[in-house]
């Protein structure tokens, strides 16, 4: 068997984004940070895939996260960046369960539809409620650490660290949640639903389960973005939104847990130099970026990392 | 002997077709029964109604006393009572031993075994071995022990049948239904299929029932023939029997056997 190697490239990035941030500007430390944010999405996001659902609307969670964190903040004070993600992440977990009694029995293209319609009935609701601020939202306070709030130049930094800590540790749980009976599904679920259900399982409880993990994520990520960004509006939930983090998964490819993380990171980076050189087009680029990933990497970034399998 | 299962008046149409009309069959534990008749004679719906994909319209299925006409195939397939498929149910993107991987984590899913928090290799409940020892030793009584690391798409036929059948054995059931174990294999490779089919299901201990067109493959393993005609079964009794009844010779075996 071959050793796993996860856990400690986990370690190895976390030590370098602890290091290498102290020297890294600050503009970088908040594509990184995004990163990490749109990198949990897409973390979930992969786990449907892996099942052969490609959801179009898991800017639901992401929106659901922010303005949970938003909610937290404006309500009770509560700037912490571990709790607001924390509570970003429960809050669209809770979302997810209950309209996971009805996704989980879609498939396919209906599947993907109903998950944005879902998300765009949210953005409807948000848009049309002025105390969550209508199309404007609202700011919130800068991040706090356990009740200490760092310096302005210390805040990106430390928000960095703290992103980085939850989201290799979400990164490691999913890597275990995939080894086990359940989480190992999706592969099979994708290719054969009849054969799982003969077998003894479940398919729709498998799904409804991954649905739920995926919405956590993305309620994690949205609550990071809302933090670091310190603004959350009715866009979060935009299907715009949705179609980047499928974009984000595509550019990434399936195959470990680091792929997401990747792949957000270099769609930040294409983002940030399409956007500068060219602010009106930018979407153009994007569309070049993408077909190019589709065209030359077909498996994703994460597939140059891998070796070729004999087949 | 004492049933294992027991069909009872199973009646079931589809629109204008009746495919099951009043058909009832007792199974009895440990034995083996050939299933035969034309296409569209009822077979398959009788391994569908029993499997929980197809539900009778009336009629009742009791499995060791209890009534599993209601459940949905996954509760059938959990109290033992699997099948394999006349166009093999691989998970065609995964290996052979990742499709055995998965059956068997299905198993250990189901009693709990293997879970989040779970440390080390758990035994995969009724095979008393870790699911990687477990794998090993099914693919090597079908012969497949060598195609491991194949993907499962790009088997050939007959192996992709015994992959089917294998997967099924995974599960440990005590009740195994083969809808055309042989059906797509060459007639020399039909016997030596068989045989390794019966061999295995032998080492596991399991109730068969069969579909199989081909006479002397029914004569060669079926103790018991249920010989079914336009949704009723037309004879009930061992090979030699069944096959020299005039309506089995007439509607089913045809002027070849006759």
């Amino acid at each position: 068997m071959k050793p796993d190697r996860t856990p400690a490239l986990l370690v190895a990035i976390l030590a370098a984004i602890m290091v290498g941030g102290l020297a890294l500007p600050q503009w970088l430390l908040f594509i990184l940070t995004i990163a990490c944010a749109q990198g949990l999405v897409v973390l979930g996001l992969s786990l449907l895939i892996r099942a052969g659902l490609v959801s179009f609307g898991q800017a639901l969670f992401y929106c659901v996260g922010a303005y949970t964190a938003g909610g937290l903040a404006r309500a009770f004070g509560v700037s912490d960046v571990f709790l607001q993600m924390f509570a970003g992440a429960a809050s669209a977990a809770f979302v997810a369960f209950v309209l996971g009694f009805l996704l989980a029995r879609y498939r396919g293209i209906f599947f993907g539809l109903l998950s944005l319609a879902l998300s765009m009935i949210f953005y409807g609701l948000v848009v049309k409620s002025e105390t969550l601020g209508s199309t404007d939202g609202f700011n919130l306070a800068k991040a706090t650490l356990f009740g200490v709030r760092p310096g302005a130049e210390w805040v990106r930094y430390t928000v960095l660290v703290a992103a980085t800590c939850v989201t290799l540790a979400a990164a490691f749980l999913t890597h275990r949640y995939l080894k086990t009976p359940l989480g190992s599904l999706g592969p099979a679920i994708k290719d054969n639903e009849i054969r799982v259900e003969y077998m003894g399982a479940s398919v729709r409880y498998a799904i409804h389960v991954n649905y739920v993990i995926a919405a956590a994520l993305a309620g994690a990520g949205g609550a990071l973005a809302a933090t670091t960004v310190g603004h959350i509006d009715p866009e979060m939930a935009y299907w715009t939104t949705s179609g980047e983090f499928v974009f984000i998964a595509i550019l990434a490819g399936s195959g470990s847990v680091v792929a997401p993380f990747l792949g957000a990171l270099i769609f930040g980076a294409i983002h940030s130099v399409a956007y500068g050189l060219s602010p009106n087009t930018w979407q153009m680029s994007m569309g070049l970026a993408l077909l190019a990933a589709i065209v030359f990497l077909p498996d994703g970034l994460w597939s140059l990392f891998r070796r070729r399998k004999n087949a | 002997m004492a049933a294992i299962l027991d069909a009872q008046g199973l009646h079931k149409c589809f629109g204008a077709v009746t495919a099951a009309q009043g058909v009832s069959a007792a199974i009895e534990k440990d034995s083996v029964v050939g299933l035969i008749g034309t296409n569209g004679a009822g077979k398959t719906t009788f391994i569908n109604m029993i499997t929980g994909y197809l539900k009778p319209d009336s009629g009742s299925i009791r499995y060791e006393g209890r009534d599993i006409t209601a459940l949905p195939p996954r509760d059938i397939a959990r109290l033992g009572i699997c099948r394999s498929f006349q166009i093999p149910q691989l998970y065609s993107s995964l290996s052979v031993r990742e499709n055995m991987m998965v059956a068997l984590g299905i198993l250990l899913h189901g009693a709990g075994r293997g879970g989040f928090f779970s440390s080390g290799r758990p035994d995969v409940p009724g095979h008393d071995a870790p699911a990687e020892e477990v794998a090993d030793r099914i693919l090597g009584r079908f012969g497949l022990a060598d195609h491991r690391d194949k993907n499962a798409q790009v088997l050939p036929g007959g192996m992709r049948k015994l992959l089917d059948i294998a997967l099924t054995m995974a599960a440990k059931p005590r009740v195994l239904l083969l809808d055309e174990p042989t059906s797509g294999v060459s007639a020399e490779e039909k016997f030596g299929i068989m045989e390794l089919i019966m061999q295995a299901v032998k080492a596991e201990g399991a109730t068969v029932i069969f579909v199989e067109h081909d006479m002397e493959v029914v004569s060669r393993f079926a103790g018991r023939v249920l010989a079914f005609y336009d949704g009723r079964i037309i004879a009930d009794a061992p090979p030699e029997t069944a096959l020299r009844d005039a309506e089995v010779r007439r509607y089913v075996v045809g002027s070849l056997h006759a």
